[in-house]
């Protein structure tokens, strides 16, 4: 069974505790000038806040809601797609969906094309721009803690149920329920965005001022350049042999060049 | 200024030398510096990183090395492929003369193309990958598969003119394996140019309309198509200059012609294609991505299609406009396509990209060092004499200042 988490905005108060947790469990490195950066700062970056180091960001926005302003914290990572562009993407199978749900990057194989980066719909992957030998980075979605039955190191210590980590059928229900009962936005974004995406939201103020790419496709990216792949092949094939036959043909009662 | 090398097989033989000269000319002065500028670069690019040596960013991961060394190296050697299908295939013989000198540079913009890409990727060691873990789904995988070989093919290729000098044992075995070579070394360029284009399908909503379409394959592969006339006329009329030899004029106009009417496609296949999506608001929007944009149909497609079939392209003035209004609509495409068109999208938010001082270094280094290779090898092979070009008194028996024997 797939796994998914459900992010239900109104109820993040942006403690932070997700990045802590996420940090330790993945070793990743603290940066002195990423510290010292509030949710605030890292909702106006190009780049949301996340950098190789960076995985997963709380984003704070500041909406109107009813008339009056509110403050609404995203947390910002990898969607982990249920078909992904970015596994389609990369001609060395470096980036790879696991059943389970997460969509996990491995460098040994990775040549640094940047290609995923490029099809990316949510613009989520980063490039260790700095190092000699780079690779990229984002989100794991903690593959060895959720393929042993365990939810992933952020869920595991929310305090406020922002976040919840189950079965993806069960979380899209739960989120549908949650939107009829709180008045939400009508929306669960991740249920087939970009072809559906393991992590879902759900707000009670417009995604689009959340900086939600909300006009994203619907169809799976894979299947866009799927039908030209397959195809190749066989006018590859096909070419191949009416240039032969032409050849022939063409060179039949002729001198040869030269 | 003249370097000769001579070497003497087996002294005591009957006098069977190979002789190898290389003119030095203050051009070519020029290009080794640009060339010993880009190979710092490229150490610092080794040793500190990507970041190190360029501008890109999180936003923007593909730059001008994708967009000038790779898109455009490529679609600029597509000349290559082009007239062997007309000369070889179709057996347009009147175009003989100029079929090796395209065939070389084809080869050199395909080596230009693998050393960039080589200097691009971040896991330069593991460019071999692709070759065992088959990421099949990628469009990647078809450009790496097709261009890695299609640049073997082309070795072999040019290792046919090169028996007639050096491993003479070995041309009769080149020979009889050209057709062969011929003919997969036209489908595979058609199959990668395609996908080249391909390769921006997957960007749904990140692209401009303008220029995503579900046509990217057919417009990639007719463009790099008829930029091989432009080319021509460009490199003969450098090649020109420097050898003092000209192209005949019929066949410069055959092929501006044949080009012209592959342009004449394209611009029909881009109309029906406004007309499918429905963008002919944005194409005249007189934006900057829609000045762009028709700037590339205007000049780049229409007035050569206009010059191809008039009496202008009957003169070497107009041939040479022809030329090069060509290939600059071909370079405003890819541009285009990689800038212009994910401009908007990926600067919403302050995203910024301008190529480093140290990215046209690298570019322009790799260009030199593909003309000082273009120029070693015309010089030393039987390339632009070959048959059926009027050869205006070589400048190759020119006294040098300098020489070097070695026996």
């Amino acid at each position: 069974m797939s796994k998914g988490i459900l992010v239900d905005i109104p109820k993040c108060i942006g403690c932070e505790s997700c990045s802590v947790a996420c940090k330790l469990w993945n070793e990743l490195p603290w940066d002195s000038q990423e510290k010292n950066k509030t949710a605030e700062d890292r909702a106006k970056e190009p780049n949301k806040g996340l950098w190789p180091d960076e995985w997963t960001s709380i984003n704070r926005y500041d909406v109107k809601k009813n008339g009056s302003s509110v403050g609404r914290y995203v947390k910002t990572q990898c969607f982990h797609c249920e078909d992904p562009a970015c596994v389609s993407a990369c001609f060395s199978k470096a980036l790879k969906k696991l059943p389970e749900g997460p969509v996990v990057y491995d460098q040994k194989l990775c040549v640094g094309c940047r290609y995923c980066m490029m099809a990316c719909p949510f613009d989520i992957l980063r490039y260790e721009w700095k190092k000699a030998i780079p690779g990229v980075s984002k989100c794991q979605m903690c593959p060895s803690r959720v393929t042993n039955n365990q939810e992933t190191a952020c869920t595991s210590v929310c305090p406020t149920g922002a976040i919840t980590f189950g079965d993806r059928d069960q979380l899209l229900a739960e989120a549908k329920k949650r939107i009829k009962d709180n008045g939400y936005v009508n929306r669960v974004f991740g249920e087939k965005e970009a072809g559906g995406t393991s992590w879902l939201y759900i707000s009670d103020v417009p995604f689009e001022d959340l900086r939600f790419r909300t006009d994203v496709t619907t169809k799976s990216l894979p299947s866009y350049t799927e039908g030209y792949m397959k195809l190749t092949p066989f006018i590859g094939g096909t070419w191949a042999a009416v240039l032969a036959g032409l050849y022939i043909y063409n060179n039949k009662n002729k001198e040869p060049l030269e | 200024m003249d370097i000769i090398t001579t070497f003497e097989k087996e002294a005591g033989k009957k006098h069977h030398s190979l002789r190898w000269r290389f003119r030095l000319t203050p051009m070519r002065l020029v290009f080794m510096a640009i060339a010993v500028a880009a190979i710092a670069v490229i150490l610092v690019r080794f040793i500190f990183g990507l970041g190190a040596a360029t501008n890109l960013n999180d936003q923007w991961p593909w730059g001008l090395w994708i967009a000038f060394d790779v898109l455009l190296g490529v679609a600029l050697a597509g000349g290559g492929y082009g007239t062997c299908l007309i000369i070889y295939v179709l057996r347009r013989d009147k175009f003989y003369s100029i079929a090796r000198s395209t065939m070389l540079t084809s080869l050199l913009g395909y080596i230009v193309v693998v050393l960039g890409l080589l200097i691009e990727v971040g896991q330069w060691f593991n460019f071999w990958r692709p070759y065992v873990s088959w990421g099949h789904t990628s469009v990647l995988f078809e450009v790496f598969w097709c261009v890695s070989c299609y640049t073997v093919i082309q070795i072999l290729e040019f290792c046919e003119v090169a028996t007639e000098k050096v491993f003479r044992g070995l041309h009769k075995y080149l020979k009889k394996a050209m057709p062969v070579l011929l003919i997969v070394g036209i489908t595979l360029p058609t199959l990668h140019q395609s996908s080249l284009g391909e390769l921006f399908y997957i960007m749904v909503g990140k692209e401009n309309p303008l220029w995503w379409s579900v046509f990217l394959p057919p417009f990639f592969l007719l463009s790099s198509f008829f930029v091989g006339a432009g080319m021509i006329i460009v490199e003969s009329s450098l090649a020109g200059k420097a050898f003092n030899h000209k192209v005949e004029i019929p066949v410069l106009r055959g092929l501006v012609r044949i080009s012209g009417g592959a342009m004449i496609l394209y611009l029909i296949l881009k109309i029906v294609d406004m007309a499918v999506k429905g963008t002919f608001a944005n194409a005249f929007a007189f934006d900057l991505p829609s000045i762009l944009f028709l700037s590339e149909l205007l000049f780049g497609v229409i007035i050569p299609i206009i010059i191809a079939f008039s009496s202008l392209s009957g003169t070497r003035k107009g041939l040479l406009w022809f030329g090069v209004l060509d290939v600059a609509g071909v370079i405003l495409n890819r541009f285009d396509v990689v800038f212009t068109g994910m401009g908007k999208y990926l600067n919403q938010y302050g995203g910024h990209y301008f190529p480093a001082w140290t990215e046209f270094i690298v570019s322009l280094g790799l260009v030199s060092i593909a003309c000082l290779a273009y120029l070693f090898i015309v010089e030393n092979f039987n390339i632009i004499e070959h048959r059926g070009t009027e050869a205006v008194e070589g400048t190759t028996t020119e006294n040098g200042d300098y020489a070097v024997t070695a026996k």
